[in-house]
């Protein structure tokens, strides 16, 4: 990589929520930071440069917008590497054109102490395809007993707490989570499920579990303990982040909270935008996640909370499983589904495709709110920023092809799906990370050998 | 009509011509098993493996003998389903037992779902012998048969499934068959165990047994399962009994031809009294006998499906 290389893409149309952008105009990038955005019209267009190493990009007719940024991610490494790798998760990032992820702590063992967080920054540092934020866990071990050295791992650069795949049950430990959190101004990210109402259900509890008669779980197993936690957030005036909400109850319970003045924030997949229970169908295990697919119901209310900004943040919840454990029979399958690759596509069939959003709206909850909420210092291509730019296609159709992912898992329920829209190009501090016809670029030299 | 499929997962597929098609298919069967010579010869050459990865004497013990009178060769193959916790999975399993040349397996297994994943994964003829709290199909179709021999139909009969409908498998099965050959069926149970969903799928839900006793022409008790005591679905065997249990006292309020039956086993003074699991309108014996020529009727039918091998 020459660093000092510059970068225009040229005649793209540039959103940037973040300044209230949207207009066609040249980009120019010199040493990985944003130079100026120069708006073409036809006269003045950014200044020819005969620079060695320039790189342009011809973006007429895309969409050039601040990286986007995932932060629901579980890239299994250390522990279950056949799943994912931090470098497989980093390549499947890039390909579905986020620059950023954050990555979830319940890996084996858990990210739940300094040193696991500096393992997760070098492994990322070694592949070198974009930016990766270790979020540290609440609890040691994600037992939900003691609390985790939450100022260690800050200092290493944890960026927000969780025991995602499950919440904190004891309503103690969870208040002292908070007013701990609070000191070094990080947000609690909460996993909202009540473990006893959801005690073995595998699909939302309702109508199709008791023809399927699977065990279900209930929505109340995640709206009893979000309410908890409001109550415990006011109290303590924390910033707390309802992670994948997935309940018309839920999206009610926050739109309230913030109403009153509680710092609560929430995200939401793609699926729970998409999908019914009534999809399972003959038990198909790539239906199977946590939380589970509701009803029409929850998904509108999902899509209206994110229409009316409820909902922030769009993740993926990417969870790699094998195939061979996705082939168990579906109460005994792991939950979880990938959706790096395909979240792009997904996002713009549930939200634009419908005009509940338009692309400053998807841009803002796909880049800008994240990286406020986690203080990422990206989602902007204000001159001087870093350099970390998504080019999309919003025209291009193509079939989801799970033999495709450079994810090491094919774990999905959209495989076979036409969508419409795909990120051209992943530009990862002013570095061509991804290109659609080149494909993923080769890692940074490696601090040692893999 | 020509029987069109491999498998039986599930009544909820099946058309009422197809379930009327094994039924009269179970009766010409049924006189097999008062011949000197218990056997005909429909299966001869024929492998049928029982793949119980949960206990079962009397279903498996039926399927056996069922296999047998078509003159199959059995085996029984018994596993616990911890064993896929041990590394080898279901699918692992099934494609070994069909390598040794199998072309019937009888599966029951603890999880709902789990036939229809050896199905997607095996050219064998794949019966559900009960799967999770989903469908036991043979006992659904065995139950409509006893129905319909002592009431000589089924349309319009009112019949009561009576228990912890929520996590019955049996009582799922008798409710799809049953609404397709038109009766009308009433779940009856606490609110904890009779799931309101049921209504959606054509179910009348009645927590209050005395108020509708009265009504039906057949009622179907189910077993309660004694594991299920401290998980708070009931506070006391006492109190179940007492609000659902098909005593010699709520009997003098059933109609007088009432056909009374129970899958089996059955825990005496609890679902029912003993005294009416013996008494005249009982037919749970009877329930057994025809489930021998029902399963030959599926296994017959389902093979038929395979083609001359």
């Amino acid at each position: 990589m020459v660093k000092n290389s510059n970068l225009i893409i040229r005649s793209g149309r540039v959103v940037d929520p973040s300044r209230n952008l949207d207009q066609i105009a040249d980009v120019t990038v010199v040493d990985g930071r944003i130079e100026s955005i120069n708006p073409v019209d036809g006269r003045a267009s950014a200044p020819e440069s005969s620079a060695p190493g320039r790189i342009e990009i011809d973006a007429t007719g895309l969409i050039v917008c601040p990286g986007l940024i995932d932060i629901h991610v579980h890239l299994r490494e250390p522990g279950n590497e056949d799943e994912e790798t931090i470098g497989s998760g980093s390549a499947a990032a890039v390909a579905g054109g986020f620059t950023s992820i954050a990555c979830m702590p319940n890996t084996q063992p858990a990210i739940d102490n300094e040193a696991m967080v500096e393992f997760v920054l070098r492994q990322a540092a070694r592949s070198g395809l974009c930016n990766v934020f270790p979020i540290g866990a609440i609890t040691k071990g994600r037992q939900g007993l003691e609390l985790a050295e939450m100022g260690h791992m800050v200092r290493a650069g944890a960026v927000a707490f969780t025991d995602d795949g499950c919440g904190v049950a004891n309503s103690n430990t969870m208040l002292r989570a908070l007013q701990y959190a609070k000191m070094f101004d990080v947000p609690l990210i909460q996993h909202c499920e009540d473990a006893d109402l959801a005690s073995g259900g595998c699909m939302n509890a309702g109508l199709t579990a008791t023809r399927l008669g699977l065990p279900g779980l209930s929505p109340l197993a995640e709206e009893v303990m979000l309410q908890r936690d409001l109550l415990l957030a006011e109290s303590t005036g924390t910033a707390y982040h309802a992670a994948h909400i997935s309940t018309a109850g839920a999206v009610r319970m926050i739109r309230e909270a913030r109403r009153r003045g509680i710092r609560v924030t929430a995200e939401v997949c793609p699926h729970h935008l998409l999908l019914t229970e009534r999809d399972i169908g003959d038990y198909d295990t790539n239906f199977k996640m946590n939380p589970p697919l509701r009803t029409e119901r929850d998904v509108e209310a999902c899509r209206e909370g994110v229409a009316d900004g409820t909902i922030d943040c769009l993740v993926t919840d990417h969870a790699p499983h094998g195939a061979d454990e996705k082939a168990f029979d579906f109460q005994t399958a792991p939950f979880g589904i990938v959706g790096l690759e395909t979240a792009l596509p997904l996002f713009i069939r549930a939200l634009i495709e419908t005009r509940l959003l338009d692309w400053p709206g998807l841009i803002e909850r796909l880049s800008c709110l994240p990286s406020k909420l986690l203080k990422l210092g990206r989602g902007t291509l204000a001159p001087g920023a870093i350099a970390d730019i998504t080019i999309i296609d919003p025209a291009e159709e193509w079939v989801i092809s799970p033999s495709e992912f450079l994810s090491r898992s094919r774990n999905t329920p959209f495989g076979g799906w036409q969508v419409r829209g795909r990120a051209t190009q992943t530009i990862v501090a002013g570095r061509v990370s991804f290109d659609r016809h080149s494909g993923v670029a080769s890692g940074e030299p490696s601090v040692g050998v893999r | 009509m020509v029987w069109p499929h491999r498998n039986l997962l599930t009544l909820e597929e099946l058309t009422s011509d197809e379930i009327n098609l094994i039924l009269d298919t179970a009766a010409a069967f049924e006189d097999v098993s008062t011949r000197s010579v218990k056997k005909v010869p429909a299966l001869r050459g024929r492998v049928v493996v029982n793949l119980f990865f949960e206990d079962s004497t009397r279903t498996r013990t039926s399927f056996t003998l069922a296999a047998q009178r078509l003159s199959a060769d059995v085996i029984d193959f018994t596993a616990k389903a911890s064993s896929l916790s041990k590394g080898e999975s279901l699918r692992d399993t099934v494609r070994n037992i069909e390598a040794m040349g199998i072309d019937v397996i009888v599966c029951r297994h603890s999880s709902s779902g789990a036939n229809h994943l050896i199905a997607k994964n095996t050219k064998c003829c794949v019966i559900n012998a009960g799967d999770g709290r989903h469908e036991h199909p043979t006992q659904g179709l065995l139950d409509i048969y006893t129905i319909r021999k002592a009431k000589g139909r089924i349309d319009g009969l009112k019949v009561a499934i009576v228990g912890d409908v929520g996590n019955s498998r049996v009582a799922r099965s008798n409710l799809h068959g049953l609404l397709k050959l038109g009766a009308e069926v009433t779940f009856v149970g606490p609110t904890t165990m009779v799931p309101g969903a049921f209504a959606k799928m054509g179910a009348r839900v009645v927590h209050d047994f005395d108020s509708v006793i009265g009504e039906f022409d057949v009622i179907n008790m189910l077993r309660i399962q004694m594991e299920r005591l401290g998980s708070n679905v009931f506070p006391s065997l006492g109190e179940y009994t007492r609000l659902f249990g098909l005593t010699n006292e709520r009997m003098k309020r059933a109609r007088q031809d009432v056909l009374v039956m129970h899958p089996g086993p059955i825990n005496r003074g609890v679902e029912m009294a003993g005294d009416v699991a013996d008494g005249g309108r009982s037919v749970i014996l009877e329930q057994v006998t025809n489930g021998l020529a029902v399963r030959m009727a599926v296994m017959f039918l389902c093979t038929q499906a395979l083609g001359a091998g």
